[in-house]
């Protein structure tokens, strides 16, 4: 408990050094331009691919799962639209993010750390903190809305693709399904959590990067104690969200 | 001219600086020796302000560095250029990006003129050609070469080195010692390097401090350190049968 504390203390110097006036505003644009795409336009892969994969297994497990007289057949996609809307595009693909992502600002500050980086920007009069930090941490929460309506679009499409191809269901059920009783608040609920959640990404790995002691061992650590911290931070997150705001 | 006035640095209960006091004159070399942990990266690290002396003053031309706010601290680095141990440039730029990086943060120069000024210190150094290469494309002591001009890019009053020789060959370590001696008389800075390689106290150290335990042990020039008497700086420094018989050599 104690030790969570300390961390806790450290966590928000360090972000109270974040936070700070830029020293140079057209570094400052340049670099959230270069962590927007190296954090976020590189995982638009991963996130139409894996959202893909889950819409249509969504779609498939809950058509099997469901199946009674007594449930309309368009269930299947209002089911797979709530599930991609609510939870999976925003907790889930950001769980995901928390490994791509969360590792790779926490091994990119750690590196900079053990030789030395780190220590020469502060030589040279820079706000380390503020001039490696921020930039990850506006870019990634100002892109990951991005992904947020990618991962819907491309979640429903796998469910569509499914019932396109297989006799599941048909297409215009599934369709049905997906417009039926719609609220497009769901999209602004997720795209929020997903903005927090990218905020917990972003500075709990920074967090564990910007501090590592010692060698590549260490980078290794706080790499896997980046994604272990904000995975459980996330899933705690997200029930308090869903608590507060459904 | 720095001055280091009774510092003392201690982690948790173990006091690995005692009491050390010293004088970097400006415009020369100035050598802190000693060996494997001694103290000589801690001593240096309290003097650019990394870290925080448990006592005593830091003083930059009479500016106390450890009493200073933080605006006045980052002006204060400004006028300093650092080489590390392991270079550390930045991986992600290229070696003119390197040289840049320090004008483009805090130069009010135009765009032409920062990059006049980063060619300038590049052909210095003799880099000019590898310009365009990353970090991980260039060899140890080019990647030395490219520290140095980032470190003098802002035309600094005080320049450290940390082991600048380390890892690599004798040829090129004589190179990268002329050419820092070289720039400090140019520039006229005040340069503080951090060695245990003899070759580069004889060849660029014109004032010499050593360090042992943590404690300054002796002070000199080059010329007296081979005719000194202190027991414990002859044992660190005729470790090496070459300088034991140099120094018989020259008895004789």
């Amino acid at each position: 408990m104690f030790k969570s504390c300390v961390i806790f203390g450290k966590y928000v110097l360090l972000m109270s050094r974040t936070f700070a006036v830029p020293q140079r505003w057209v570094v400052f644009f340049k670099q959230i331009v270069k962590e927007i795409h190296k954090l976020g336009v590189d995982s638009i892969g991963i996130v139409i691919f894996i959202s893909a994969f889950i819409g249509a297994v969504i779609t498939m497990q809950v058509s099997l799962n469901i199946y009674s007289p007594l449930i309309p057949s368009f269930t299947v996609g209002f089911m797979t639209r709530e599930i991609i809307l609510l939870e999976f595009s925003s907790s889930i693909m950001c769980l995901i993010l928390a490994g791509k992502v969360g590792s790779n600002i926490a091994s990119e500050l750690g590196t900079m750390r053990v030789t030395e980086q780190i220590d020469a920007l502060e030589i040279m009069g820079v706000n380390s903190a503020n001039y490696l930090i921020l930039p990850k941490i506006v870019g990634f929460v100002l892109f990951v809305p991005v992904l947020v309506i990618f991962s819907m679009f491309f979640g429903m499409a796998g469910g569509f693709f499914i019932s396109w191809f297989t006799d599941i269901i048909s297409p215009s059920t599934y369709e049905y399904g997906l417009q039926y009783w719609f609220s497009t608040r769901y999209i602004g609920y997720s795209v929020l959590k997903a903005m927090i959640f990218a905020f917990i990404i972003s500075s709990a790995a920074s967090y564990f990067g910007y501090n590592v002691k010692g060698g590549a061992l260490q980078v290794g650590k706080a790499s896997t104690e980046s994604v272990v911290t904000s995975s459980v931070l996330i899933l705690a997150t997200d029930v308090l969200i869903t608590l507060l705001l459904v | 001219m720095i001055e280091a006035k009774h510092i003392i640095k201690s982690f948790e209960d173990k006091q690995v600086i005692k009491d050390v006091s010293a004088t970097f004159d400006k415009g020369k070399t100035n050598l802190v020796i000693g060996r494997s942990g001694s103290g000589k990266t801690v001593f240096m690290k309290i003097l650019i302000g990394l870290l925080s002396p448990g006592s005593g003053e830091v003083l930059y031309d009479r500016r106390n560095l450890p009493a200073m706010k933080k605006p006045e601290l980052n002006a204060l680095r400004q006028e300093m250029g650092m080489l590390f141990q392991g270079s550390a440039l930045f991986d992600s730029m290229t070696v003119m990006e390197n040289v840049m990086f320090p004008l483009t943060m805090f130069s009010y120069d135009n765009r032409q003129q920062q990059e006049k000024r980063a060619i300038f210190c590049l052909e210095r150094v003799q880099m000019r050609d590898a310009a365009d290469l990353y970090p991980g494309e260039i060899s140890g002591g080019m990647m030395k070469r490219t520290a140095i001009a980032r470190a003098i890019a802002l035309n600094p009053k005080y320049l450290f080195c940390d082991e600048p020789n380390s890892g690599l060959d004798p040829k090129t370590s004589l190179l990268i010692d002329d050419l820092i001696h070289d720039i400090t008389l140019e520039c006229n800075m005040t340069t503080v390097i951090n060695t245990h390689d003899m070759n580069s106290v004889m060849n660029i150290g014109d004032k010499i401090i050593f360090l042992n335990e943590g404690k300054k042990e002796w002070e000199g020039t080059k010329d007296e350190i081979m005719t000194s008497e202190n027991k414990t700086l002859n044992d660190f420094l005729f470790a090496s049968d070459l300088f034991r018989k140099a120094r018989e050599g020259g008895n004789q």
